[in-house]
């Protein structure tokens, strides 16, 4: 039986400033079965990064957590004090980000950086630790792990420093990966390296891994399971098959068509007119409304919910819904689709 | 029909000087490009791809001489670029435009959009300065923003519509040949797109001509008619878009074409996964470039550097730089110490 490792519900995490309350994230939902992988997709600004720190509790001074659930393992951490927070930071689910550049500290040798959560959550001696160190680094597949320890990091190349990052953040055998844009700042034959190996190592060990990231490409090649983030919430959440074959929210469909492609001919691109809402003054109804070729009034007036179709994805456009009253035509990037409650096909053309 | 040649590249180099020592004397030099050919036809979209220190940017700034030339020879329209002095040479710029990568970076925040197009046409005089303000918001309208916006400063916009005042700028000349340095790597999926189909637009409308440089094979395989490969600043394989995309020969275009995630779920590929990491472009390795990490490399690879040349089972216009591309494609040439990995799922 596939038992969910991380339930999130209904979060939402707004920071404070200035000039008023900004909701980064205002209704992500998302469930994570053990020993898979979650893709969480979407444009700069949509909240996805945010989100994966909401999980770890790693906000800005000004941020903070005003609804939701994280369930990891049946337990809500929301409400967890500080003290076990940390505890859980780095050992049950840990973290890789998108720089290896900055999130490396310059002045401590690789050593001594994978050493410090070893120290910390599993007690071992200094002496033990580098020496698990060095079996790490073994593990993500840098040659002469033992010299290697004593590098500082500006002596290895952006591909070697990901790979000392994952090594860190593998150095407790975590039941969670996070990865948020492992591979972004990496040239495509390293990028496919890094891939391989997270693979890899998510087989050998059982992880489950959260994959943030805006690469549909990535997506489609490392995940089992999706969700596409606009404006700060989830917008659909499915199987990796049903994102790419059939997906249902228009801001997917326009995504997908926007997408140029290595690996086949395409005449002309479908962009998706208009640009992101601004996080201060976001639209009334539904989020994509403005920019969404399907809109109608009601979308205009009200936020849908994020609700389950019959297949059992979660979709959160009126057009999947009760309220979606009638008959109408919907066109959606150039497809002519008859939309009516609950009834209505929208299937991908290849 | 044979088309007209308008930008020529002949054996160009860049190498720029590393200086050490006490007296800060040139001890080294980084080959950022090394001896690199090829032609631009008018009309034609040309890109440059390969990964970071291929040499892909440095080649265009030194095609506009933005960065002085090591050497050889860039000819415009016939002209020898590299020969004008400097001053001939800002009349020739206004044929020669380039669109920057980052949008943020590249426009000066103090001016108005205004000021940076009338800034463009006041240095090349290609406009009357009473028709300016005409053609600044018929510039604007060209490139999709309004009228309003003209007065406004680079913050108010967006990274999408920034791009598109960078593009407004380079048109402002009347320019033939437009160089777009990664100018779409920086934009979301969603307003790529929609920059991409607003250059594709401009081309046809003002038959403009474009050099562009990117990373991202998707990108490329959209816009090009033609595709310049690079590996370690060296020319690896040219050809038209559907040869390269479709019937690599080069194993360094096969190996970055096979490194690419496909958008699709179900499709099945294989990664000619590559060992390690570019080498140094200051002691690049001898012979063929790409020998080191190369599945198929032999002794001949490490001592003699390939041509590029259409070898005889390429289509003419394809060219490659390796010594075993027949070998290769008829199996004789097997790859060793190497894996073809299916994709774990």
């Amino acid at each position: 039986m596939e038992t969910n490792v991380l339930e999130v519900h209904n979060l939402r995490t707004s920071f404070y400033t200035d000039d008023g309350e900004v909701k980064a994230v205002d209704g992500v939902s998302f469930t994570l079965p053990k020993g898979k992988t979650l893709g969480i997709v979407g444009e700069s600004g949509s909240g996805k990064s945010i989100t994966a720190l909401s999980i770890l509790q790693l906000l800005a001074s000004n941020g903070k957590i005003i609804d939701g659930e994280i369930r990891f393992k049946g337990e809500n951490l929301i409400g967890y004090s500080d003290r076990k927070m940390r505890d859980i930071r780095g050992n049950a689910i840990s973290m890789i980000f998108q720089e290896p550049m900055t999130s490396l500290n310059p002045v401590f040798t690789i050593g001594q950086q994978i050493s410090e959560s070893l120290i910390k959550h599993q007690k071992l001696s200094k002496r033990d630790a580098l020496l698990k160190s060095v079996d790490l680094l073994k593990l993500v597949g840098i040659p002469s792990p033992e010299a290697r320890v004593r590098n500082y990091p500006y002596e290895l190349s952006g591909g070697m420093r990901q790979r000392v990052m994952i090594a860190m953040a593998l150095a407790c055998d975590p039941e969670i990966l996070i990865a948020d844009e492992p591979t972004t700042a990496l040239d495509v034959t390293i990028q496919a390296q890094i891939l391989q190996l997270i693979k890899e190592l998510q087989h050998r060990l059982g992880m489950s891994v959260v994959f943030i990231t805006h690469d549909l490409g990535v997506v489609a090649e490392t995940c089992d399971y999706v969700a596409v983030m606009y404006a700060g919430q989830v917008v659909e959440y499915s199987d990796v098959f049903t994102i790419f074959k059939e997906p249902k929210h228009p801001y997917t469909i326009g995504l997908l068509n926007s997408l140029p492609r290595h690996d086949m001919e395409q005449d002309k691109l479908e962009p998706i007119r208009g640009n992101v809402p601004n996080v201060r003054d976001m639209p009334i109804g539904c989020r994509f409304s403005p920019r969404c070729p399907a809109a109608t009034d009601l979308c205009r007036a009200e936020l849908p919910e994020l609700s389950k179709d019959d297949k059992g994805n979660d979709v959160r456009c009126w057009i999947y819904s009760d309220n979606w009253d009638g008959e109408m035509e919907v066109n959606v990037y150039g497809e002519k689709r008859i939309a009516q409650g609950r009834g209505v096909k929208a299937v991908f053309s290849d | 029909m044979a088309k007209k040649e308008l930008l020529k590249v002949e054996g160009l180099k860049q190498y720029f000087p590393i200086k050490g020592g006490l007296l800060g004397r040139t001890v080294n030099h980084v080959k950022a490009v090394d001896d690199i050919t090829f032609t631009i036809h008018e009309g034609e979209t040309v890109s440059i791809v390969g990964e970071s220190g291929c040499g892909k940017s440095t080649t265009g700034r030194a095609i506009l001489r933005l960065e002085e030339p090591t050497e050889g020879k860039v000819s415009f329209n016939d002209v020898d670029l590299t020969s004008l002095s400097l001053r001939q040479m800002r009349k020739h710029r206004k044929d020669l435009q380039i669109i920057f990568q980052d949008p943020y970076a590249s426009i000066n925040p103090r001016q108005t959009v205004s000021d940076i197009l009338n800034e463009a046409m006041t240095i090349q005089n290609s406009v009357p300065p009473k028709k300016r303000r005409k053609r600044i918001i018929e510039l604007l309208e060209t490139v999709g923003l309004n009228e309003y916006q003209a007065d406004r400063y680079p913050h108010e916009f967006s990274g999408g519509q920034r791009q598109r005042i960078g593009i407004a700028r380079a048109l402002a000349v009347n320019p033939k040949l437009i160089i777009c340095d990664e100018a779409v790597s920086a934009l979301d999926v969603s307003i790529q797109a929609q920059v991409l189909n607003l250059l594709e637009e401009l081309q046809e409308e003002y038959n403009l001509t474009y050099l562009f440089i990117s990373h991202d094979l998707g990108v490329v395989r959209h816009i090009s008619d033609r595709v310049i490969v690079m590996y370690l600043g060296k020319i690896v394989e040219i050809g038209e878009k559907e040869e390269i995309f479709e019937k690599p020969k080069h194993p360094y275009t096969k190996a970055l074409l096979s490194a690419i995630p496909v958008p699709d779920p179900t499709h099945k590929k294989t990664h000619i996964a590559l060992k390690g990491d570019v080498p140094s472009p200051i002691d690049p390795p001898a012979g063929c470039r790409f020998h080191t990490r190369c599945p198929f490399a032999q002794d001949k690879c490490k001592q003699e550097e390939p041509l590029l040349k259409t070898h005889r089972i390429m289509d003419e216009t394809h060219q490659a730089a390796c010594h075993f591309v027949e070998e290769i494609e008829n199996g004789e040439l097997l790859p060793r110490d190497y894996e073809i990995k299916p994709i774990l799922n």
